[in-house]
């Protein structure tokens, strides 16, 4: 058996809306690869009848799509094992976040690009900052648009570049409207809802700051000699591993215990610290519970395992005790919980699980997530 | 009380509208921000110059880099240039040339040089002033070092001094601003550029990167801020983390305040510490708070003191015109203060947040 190659390298071009000029700057890239003597190949390049962009695959070689029947309709997915066959030094992929034909080989097309990394192909790909998992419900909430082919965080965290590929919102809109973007008639649809200048301003500053993000932690992993932090910069909680933070989030079988997961994960990630996400029932394989709330949590767990959250099913009558149990045996410095339903508001008498946990956790932080789908409708005080 | 729409008197009024004259006589100012030379500024900016022309708009060159690539040259040859002066030796925009040409757009790069002694203004970014005021928009590019305010923090990392500078008001009254972003290999690849640069490991240009990329954050977010209010949309969604530390005298506030600010800047977010004022608190008590409040401007946080009835609907009302993202409060069994109130406190402000994440501290 020959030795694996190295893993290729990823590069990330992000981009807050569609026209921002994404694909035109990933392809800018390839012609100077090219240039260089680098063999470069296209894997998948999505037109959209953009002339500037198709000019720019001029000279690239492309390999050709696959070909996929579904339910008698032919669909065309990037061809994975031709490239693999063809084996070159880099390969353009548009559309990082596209799901699938159903019947590919696998769901998304940030699972191909992991194989192609794996097999030592540098490549180059385009997302939007929307697409990204842990933002999900923040961009519901500006957009009103649940997005549903989603990254998940650690796939962009092991990209080993993100670029930032910045127009201002107003540029953008003036391409729409001059129908760079789409065509008339889907930029009227794209300019009623989405491509709303407010909209597309609070979009860009995600993306802005998710780079800005994405550039800080690259640069622990630097070991370049001679460099000194900021002086009297020190992070206590960093440097010793006792008082480093761990998050541990409830999972139930409510949905917006996605939501929960999401927001616990990206605070995990900012503060540096470790993430587990606990179920509590009375038996361990969740049989107590009713068929579809035993779906909704494993669906919940299942999850979770996806963003790369460590998971555990804990086995008990109070959900407030185990949990705060467990909390306090792993070292837990922090835990979150969802907001009640408002048809769960305790009885003047009765606790809320809340403040049951509140009660039992003494030392440790309690984030209550907002739900950002009642942000229309400001409840009463 | 802080309120986001509150309604205008006659006067006010009036200087709006002569702004908004103002404002619509002057041109439109656009900026390419980069983190260090070579990434790529000089292209943009010409590159844009070249579309706006082939639709239509009346584009010339101001200032050019003396150094140039072929790409470069190549954009030059398809544009009018106005040649720089030369001024002993130096090379200087020639403003009054481009007023009297007067074009729509006007092109200049090196936003940040400065001018010979004796020219009419002692930068370059004056002159582009100038051109602004008199209708012309300008399309330009900087380097971050030589923004004022950031400059002491970018010659912390490359070790360079530089002198010339542009003022952060300056930026911050362009109508866009865009980063030019690449990764480091491409600035260290592309340089061209003859003037102060930056050399060395990657680490030093990565850091670069991110105060471009948070600053252009920045400038975004306070154009946001003016966007919202100028269209009375009270809008509590943010790209950018707040955070709001509630104290009250006999809280354990050091450790909230500190979560407060690890989590404000490894968010790059903001940090607000408020205090909804008390009656009648005793001599104690006054002292505790005195003492909380030192340690949230130890933290360096924006400290507010509200006046309310009701603790938690004066918090939550604040919250909710600042656009909090989260709120932190203390949970002490020993001191209940919101007791006074029906229904259960924690509960009523867990209710109203409702799209803050809550935050809870027991203790």
């Amino acid at each position: 058996m020959p030795d694996r190659p190295p893993r290729g390298k990823l590069q990330i071009f992000l981009g807050y809306a569609a026209g921002v000029g994404k694909t035109y700057q990933m392809l800018e890239e390839a012609q100077k690869a090219k240039r260089e003597g680098v063999d470069v190949v296209i894997g998948y390049f999505e037109p959209h009848g953009r002339k500037d962009t198709i000019a720019k695959t001029e000279g690239i070689e492309m390999v050709p799509r696959r070909a996929i029947d579904y339910r008698g309709s032919i669909f065309e997915e990037m061809d994975t094992d031709a490239i693999l066959r063809r084996r070159p030094q880099l390969c353009v992929v548009d559309e990082f976040p596209h799901t699938n034909v159903p019947g590919s080989e696998r769901l998304k097309r940030w699972q191909d690009v992991q194989i192609l990394l794996d097999a030592g192909i540098n490549v180059l790909t385009t997302m939007n900052i929307q697409h990204l998992e842990s933002l999900n419900d923040q961009v519901w909430s500006i957009t009103g648009i649940r997005v549903r082919e989603t990254i998940p965080d650690w796939v962009l965290q092991q990209a080993d570049q993100v670029v930032m590929v910045d127009l201002t919102p107003r540029a953008l809109l003036n391409r729409l409207a001059r129908g760079v973007v789409y065509s008339q008639e889907k930029a009227q649809k794209a300019l009623e809802n989405f491509f709303q200048e407010s909209t597309l301003v609070v979009l860009r500053e995600l993306a802005l700051r998710q780079t800005a993000h994405e550039v800080e932690i690259r640069q622990v992993d630097y070991d370049a000699p001679g460099f000194e932090p900021e002086p009297g910069y020190h992070d206590e909680a960093e440097q010793s591993p006792a008082n480093a933070e761990r998050i541990l989030i409830l999972v139930t079988a409510d949905p917006t215990t996605a939501m929960l997961i999401r927001r616990g994960k990206r605070v995990a990630d900012y503060l540096h610290a470790d993430c587990f996400a606990v179920a509590v029932s009375r038996e361990i394989d969740l049989h107590d519970m009713a068929p579809r709330d035993r779906e909704m949590v494993e669906r919940h767990l299942n999850f979770a395992r996806n963003l790369h959250i460590e998971t555990r099913i804990l086995q008990g009558e109070d959900v407030a005790k185990m949990l705060v149990e467990f909390a306090h045996l792993n070292g837990v410095t922090h835990l979150f919980l969802a907001r009640p339903h408002p048809s769960q508001w305790p009885a003047l008498s009765r606790r809320s699980l809340v403040q049951q946990v509140v009660h039992l956790a003494r030392d440790m932080q309690v984030t209550i997530v907002a739900d950002p789908s009642n942000r229309q409708q400001p409840q009463p005080v | 009380m802080p309120s986001a729409i509150r309604r205008r008197s006659p006067e006010e009024l009036l200087q709006q509208v002569q702004a908004e004259e103002a404002y619509e006589r002057r041109g439109r100012l656009k900026v390419f921000l980069g983190y260090a030379s070579g990434v790529g500024k000089s292209f943009r900016m010409l590159d844009e110059g070249r579309r706006r022309r082939e639709r239509g708009q009346d584009v010339v060159v101001g200032a050019i880099q003396p150094k140039t690539t072929p790409e470069i040259e190549a954009l030059l040859s398809k544009l009018e240039v106005i040649p720089l002066r030369q001024v002993d030796g130096v090379y200087v925009m020639d403003a009054p040339a481009i007023l009297k040409r007067r074009p729509g757009v006007c092109l200049v790069d090196g936003l940040a040089y400065d001018n010979p002694p004796g020219s009419k203004h002692a930068s370059r970014w004056e002159d582009v002033n100038d051109l602004l005021d008199a209708g012309i928009s300008v399309v330009t590019s900087v380097n971050i070092q030589y923004i004022d305010d950031l400059r002491e923090r970018v010659q912390r990392i490359t070790g360079k001094h530089v002198t010339q500078t542009v003022p952060r008001s300056f930026l911050n009254s362009a109508d866009e601003i865009v980063v030019v972003d690449a990764p480091p290999e491409t600035a260290i690849a592309g340089d061209t550029q003859a003037g102060p640069r930056v050399a060395g490991p990657e680490q030093k240009l990565s850091e670069l990167r991110e105060i471009a990329l948070l600053l252009a954050a920045d400038v975004v977010d306070r154009q946001l801020e003016g966007y919202l209010q100028r269209n009375g949309i009270p809008q509590t969604f943010g790209a950018q983390e707040r955070i709001l530390v509630a104290i009250t005298p006999r809280a354990n506030a050091a450790p909230m305040i500190a979560s407060g600010k690890r989590n404000a800047d490894r968010f790059h977010g903001d940090l607000i510490v408020v205090y909804v004022r008390q009656a009648e608190i005793s001599a104690d008590d006054q002292q505790a708070l005195e003492q909380n409040l030192a340690i949230a401007r130890a933290a360096q946080a924006k400290i507010e003191i509200l006046d309310g009835q009701d603790p938690i609907e004066t918090l939550l009302k604040y919250a909710h015109e600042h656009r909090i993202t989260q709120i932190f409060v203390g949970h002490s069994t020993r001191e209940q203060w919101w007791e006074r109130f029906t229904g259960t406190p924690l509960d009523r402000l867990i209710r109203g947040a409702n799209d803050i994440d809550v935050r809870v501290f027991p203790h």
